[in-house]
């Protein structure tokens, strides 16, 4: 049994997820791949999203994920940091703005 | 990227500045315990092996390892420090074979090939043969190294070629950390030089092209996507213009090998490329239309194997000996570093093959 929750070597296993439930593992890729295709947005602004995402969920695979793909994408580095800054902002601002039912529930209580 | 050296593997005495070095490693580990499988297996498995040398259509010389730069990734190990130099011999016997082979393009590269003493000659020669397409690899920074070098742009024009010129990405911090400090500003003005003498220009029949690898440890992205960014930043930022954008993967031979390792890369990278194999970029890679000849006159399948010392298949080992149908349907030699040419869109000196 491995002594840690995660190993790096899982992402290459990620499409294995198919094995044990085959139609919906097919139709969680097929609709993955579709959403990262060109459209609206462009691929290149699709994994800057992606990227943010992935540090604001905290997942180890979809960061090891999509710094490589923004890399091979030509993305720079600072690009990759302020798209992260953005997800984080959204987090803090999302911790922050509950402020203001603190802020009701203390007018109602004690105001 | 570690910091950049500035000696070849080969003068740093590294055991990686030998072929059968790399070899061994290539054809160990991960490749033997079966984890992943050899090219063989794979291109086996497609009834792709043993794969087969077609008509010639391009003759690649390399005129010598000599080079101004020592780019961390280069395949080819070369510095200032190299002094395997093309006598002007052995282009006289390249040029007779130039006028017999029937090849429709002609690649010189090296090194630098400017810097071999003859390179000039050459041209001039080879260039009365009426090649369809004359290429030369140039890395931009040797047409601002000294004043011997500056009329290269005008040099080339009078001879039409076509060049191509390796650009790793439109930043500076990423361009100078790949092929060294000041690299990006002296392929700036390179890249002006010959904008100013017409070439790259939207209409312009002297073709400028750049070649793009990734500067680290991952594959290149969409070559389509990669050059519509380099060409909105280099029109933007310095008023560059030019023609196509080659993405080309690194290799995992010489001094990428050895940054790989080094940074604890390594498996990580083969895994990357075995899983983006394409089997329909097998049958397009650059091997089975090229001729690769050294700076002594020797045949390789491709410039790869060239520095892995890995000849020709064939009783013809040298350029005296050249002999068509002996070298025609030759059995193309390959190791585990052929996943470099067919991963995702497939890649050649030409850029993607699919």
């Amino acid at each position: 049994m491995q002594k840690t929750y995660y190993d790096p070597s899982d992402l290459r296993k990620f499409g294995k997820i198919t094995e044990w439930s085959e139609e919906l593992g097919n139709k969680f890729f097929e609709y993955y791949g579709k959403v990262f295709e060109e459209g609206a947005l462009t691929a290149r602004e699709k994994s800057l999203i992606a990227l943010a995402v992935a540090h604001t969920e905290q997942c180890p695979y979809c960061i090891d994920a999509y710094t490589k793909d923004g890399l091979q994408r030509g993305i720079t580095k600072e690009e990759m940091m302020e798209a992260i800054h953005v997800g984080a902002a959204i987090k803090s601002g999302a911790t922050l703005v509950h402020g203001v039912q603190m802020m009701n529930k203390v007018n109602k209580l004690d105001g | 990227m570690t910091k950049i050296k500035t000696q070849s593997l080969k003068k740093r005495d590294s055991d990686l500045a030998k072929s059968k070095k790399q070899l061994e490693i290539l054809s160990n580990g991960i490749f033997q315990n079966g984890e992943l499988p050899t090219f063989k297996d794979k291109i086996s498995e497609t009834n792709q092996f043993p794969l087969k040398a077609k008509t010639l259509e391009i003759l690649q010389i390399n005129v010598g390892y000599m080079c101004n730069q020592v780019c961390e990734h280069c395949h080819v190990d070369a510095g200032p420090d190299r002094k395997e130099i093309m006598t002007r011999e052995t282009m006289q016997q390249c040029l007779d074979v130039i006028k017999s082979s029937g090849a429709h393009t002609l690649d010189l590269t090296g090194g630098a090939p400017e810097m071999n003493p003859d390179f000039r000659w050459f041209v001039e020669e080879a260039a009365k043969v009426g090649i369809k397409d004359f290429i030369v690899r140039s890395n931009l920074t040797i047409i601002r190294a000294n004043k011997t070098y500056y009329d290269l742009p005008e040099f080339f024009k009078k001879y039409n070629i076509h060049v191509v010129s390796s650009m790793p990405h439109w930043t500076r911090g990423k361009t100078d950390k790949q092929r060294g400090d000041g690299v990006f500003d002296a392929s700036i003005k390179a890249l002006q030089e010959l904008n100013a003498v017409g070439y790259g220009m939207p209409d312009s029949n002297l073709k400028l092209d750049l070649v793009y690898n990734p500067s680290g440890a991952f594959l290149p992205g969409d070559q389509a996507s990669m050059e519509k960014d380099f060409k909105k930043a280099l029109l933007e930022d310095f008023g560059i213009q030019f023609h196509n954008l080659f993405a080309i993967t690194n290799l995992p031979i010489s001094r990428f090998l050895d940054y790989l390792i080094a940074s604890e890369n390594y498996e990580d990278y083969m895994y990357a490329l075995v899983e983006a194999y394409n089997p329909s970029a097998v049958a397009n890679v650059m091997c089975t239309n090229t001729l690769s000849i050294s700076w002594d006159g020797y045949l390789f399948d491709c410039d790869f194997n060239q520095m892995l010392e890995l000849p020709v298949n064939s009783k013809v080992k040298h350029i005296s000996q050249y002999n068509k149908t002996l070298l025609e349907k030759r059995n193309i030699v390959i190791s585990q570093h052929c996943y470099g040419c067919t991963a995702g869109a497939g890649s050649s000196c030409q850029g993607v093959v699919t």
